[in-house]
């Protein structure tokens, strides 16, 4: 087995780990950075809306080009990259499991950030099986990366700003789509999204879920109903449309698997996915080292995900001496103030509310183990 | 109550359409006075989403959002000189230029646009609502898409004065 060393090793070259890669490599430590991906950059390509913010979170950018100005950012600040690459272990001792081209290597870092990122919930229903049922991420990979059209006539599950901009993009990309079905009686996502939905003469049926996909190879169409206050289908309100294709996009969940097997302590928090490991305010987890960043900590967007990231790089590299106390402060002091800007407002506060708990929660961990620790 | 109930609700909550009261609350719709004058921003953005773009966009310091980042633009009718800037940097596409004053018969709406074909000037194209309703043909006056506004483009459109509250936009064109 070959042995790669670094100082900073980071799990995914996507908005969290290439953000934390800058910070890391230009205060003058060793970083790889690495991937499972052909190309980097994680969900950042898909991106072809303008993003929402302020100007230092380059609003009014289309989150593409944010992705290539980081990527430039990271090839210029020396830090390494290597795609195409699996990290199927991470143990106790912060080694690395990692396969690349076949070749088995073992990866030795003082400081791990894991940017592992998110993915999509499923949902189960009659005919969920056929082909033409597809994650919303994966429809938006298709037209925005790949430049396929998944299909001609769709329908959308989810409301949520996903669900949204999946469909405005849809029907850029050519496709027709014939309605938006949410569950929840009221549109998740942000109405300047649905807004333009409903201008292109898109309904969006809330209170409403899928009953079931018909068709014999493949997806020929869709029956939706409305739902109770229980959430349970209303007979004789079945609406019927032909489609070919329907995306999902229900939410999505952290991909902690590194996470876990490394030993880092959890919360549950729903909103942000399920299961999310316990950080402090640096983003340091319950194993000394080991950093987390974007999504696997918790579902956001990829504007919290990059200043996760810088939050991650900065703290990992500080803790190694590549910036003082006072310089890695001064980084922190910016990032938590565009991070607060993010998490507030109607559609933010609860997010905002949410991290504060994760990092309660980690403090209240701290303590019990210092006092376990002292009896010992 | 059943959750279909909220389909006859109103709000952009449940429609993802501004109602008339969330309208008529927002900052950034400028005064019908203001509309009859000629050419004004107007702003339908009803939700405190973090996000102000619009207020670096203008020269004019004609709109206004302020240190707390999820408060509502706020435009200021008299130093909005209706130059349209404002129109492609707004990440919600949510803003018009309308014009009650374009002559006799007919106002101006010019909004935002990311389909193609574009239209081209001179055309004769549907003129829908926020819902998506065909109300009216408009016909097309310029389309702009200078690089600044990266990618989108926007489109002047006449209609008769009278749908001049209504219409948003148009129907996209077929490839």
């Amino acid at each position: 087995m070959k042995e790669l060393t670094a100082d900073v090793a980071i799990v995914g070259a996507g908005s969290a780990g290439l953000c934390a890669a800058y910070q890391a490599a230009t205060a003058g430590a060793d970083v790889l950075v690495i991937d499972e991906n052909k190309r980097p950059g994680g969900q950042l390509f898909k991106q072809i809306h303008k993003f929402f913010g302020s100007k230092e979170h380059q609003a009014g950018t289309r989150g593409y080009v944010i992705g290539e100005q980081l990527l430039q950012k990271v090839e210029e600040s020396g830090a390494r990259v290597m795609l195409d690459s699996l990290v199927y272990g991470l143990l106790p001792d912060k080694s690395m499991g990692v396969i690349s081209n076949g070749v088995n290597y073992s990866v030795k870092a003082k400081k791990i950030i894991i940017a592992a990122g998110a993915k999509e919930n499923y949902m189960a229903f009659p005919g969920s099986t056929l082909p033409g049922v597809m994650g919303a991420g994966a429809a938006q990979t298709m037209v925005n990366v790949n430049r396929v059209l998944p299909g001609q006539k769709i329908l959308m599950v989810g409301s949520g700003n996903v669900g949204l901009i999946v469909s405005y993009q849809l029907m850029q990309a050519g496709a027709e789509v014939v309605g938006i079905v949410e569950g929840a009686p009221r549109i998740g996502g942000y109405g300047v999204h649905a807004g333009k939905i409903r201008r292109a003469g898109v309904p969006i049926y809330v209170g409403h879920t899928i009953k079931r996909v018909f068709g014999k190879e493949e997806v020929e169409g869709v029956e939706i109903a409305a739902l109770d206050e229980k959430w349970n289908m209303i007979p004789g309100t079945e609406k019927a449309f032909e489609v070919d294709t329907v995306c999902l996009a229900v939410g999505l969940n952290p991909m902690t698997e590194l996470v876990w097997m490394v030993g880092c302590e959890f919360d549950f928090i729903p909103q942000f996915g399920g299961h999310v490991p316990l950080h402090d305010a640096n983003m340091e987890t319950t194993v000394k080292g080991v950093y987390v960043a974007g999504d696997v900590t918790g579902v956001e967007e990829a504007s919290s995900a990059m200043e996760e990231g810088n939050m991650a790089g900065v703290a990992a590299v500080e803790a190694l001496g590549y910036l003082t106390r006072e310089e890695a402060q001064k980084k922190k002091d910016e990032i938590r103030s565009r991070l607060d800007t993010l998490r507030s407002g109607v559609f933010g506060e609860g997010r905002r509310k949410n991290k504060e708990k994760q990092i309660a929660d980690m403090e209240t961990y701290k303590e019990q183990y210092k006092e376990a620790a002292d009896h010992e | 109550m059943s959750n279909t109930e909220n389909n006859t609700k109103e709000g952009i909550i449940y429609t993802g359409v501004p109602s008339k009261a969330e309208l008529a609350a927002a900052p950034g719709v400028p005064s019908e006075e203001r509309m009859c004058q000629g050419r004004v921003a107007c702003i339908e953005c009803v939700q405190g989403i973090p996000c102000n773009p619009c207020e670096g966009a203008c020269k004019f310091g004609a709109i206004t959002i302020g240190d707390e980042i999820t408060n509502l633009p706020h435009i200021d009718e008299e130093k909005c000189t209706g130059c349209g800037m404002c129109v492609a940097a707004c990440p919600g596409l949510a803003i018009t230029i309308v014009n009650k004053a374009f002559n006799q018969k007919e106002a101006t709406v010019d909004f935002p646009f990311e389909y193609i074909p574009l239209p081209e000037v001179g055309d004769e194209v549907d003129a829908v609502s926020r819902m998506g309703e065909v109300l009216c043909k408009g016909r097309i006056l310029s389309v702009k898409k200078p690089k600044s506004y990266a990618g989108t483009a926007v489109v002047s459109m006449a209609i008769p004065q009278e749908f001049a509250d209504e219409v948003r936009n148009m129907k996209r064109l077929p490839r």
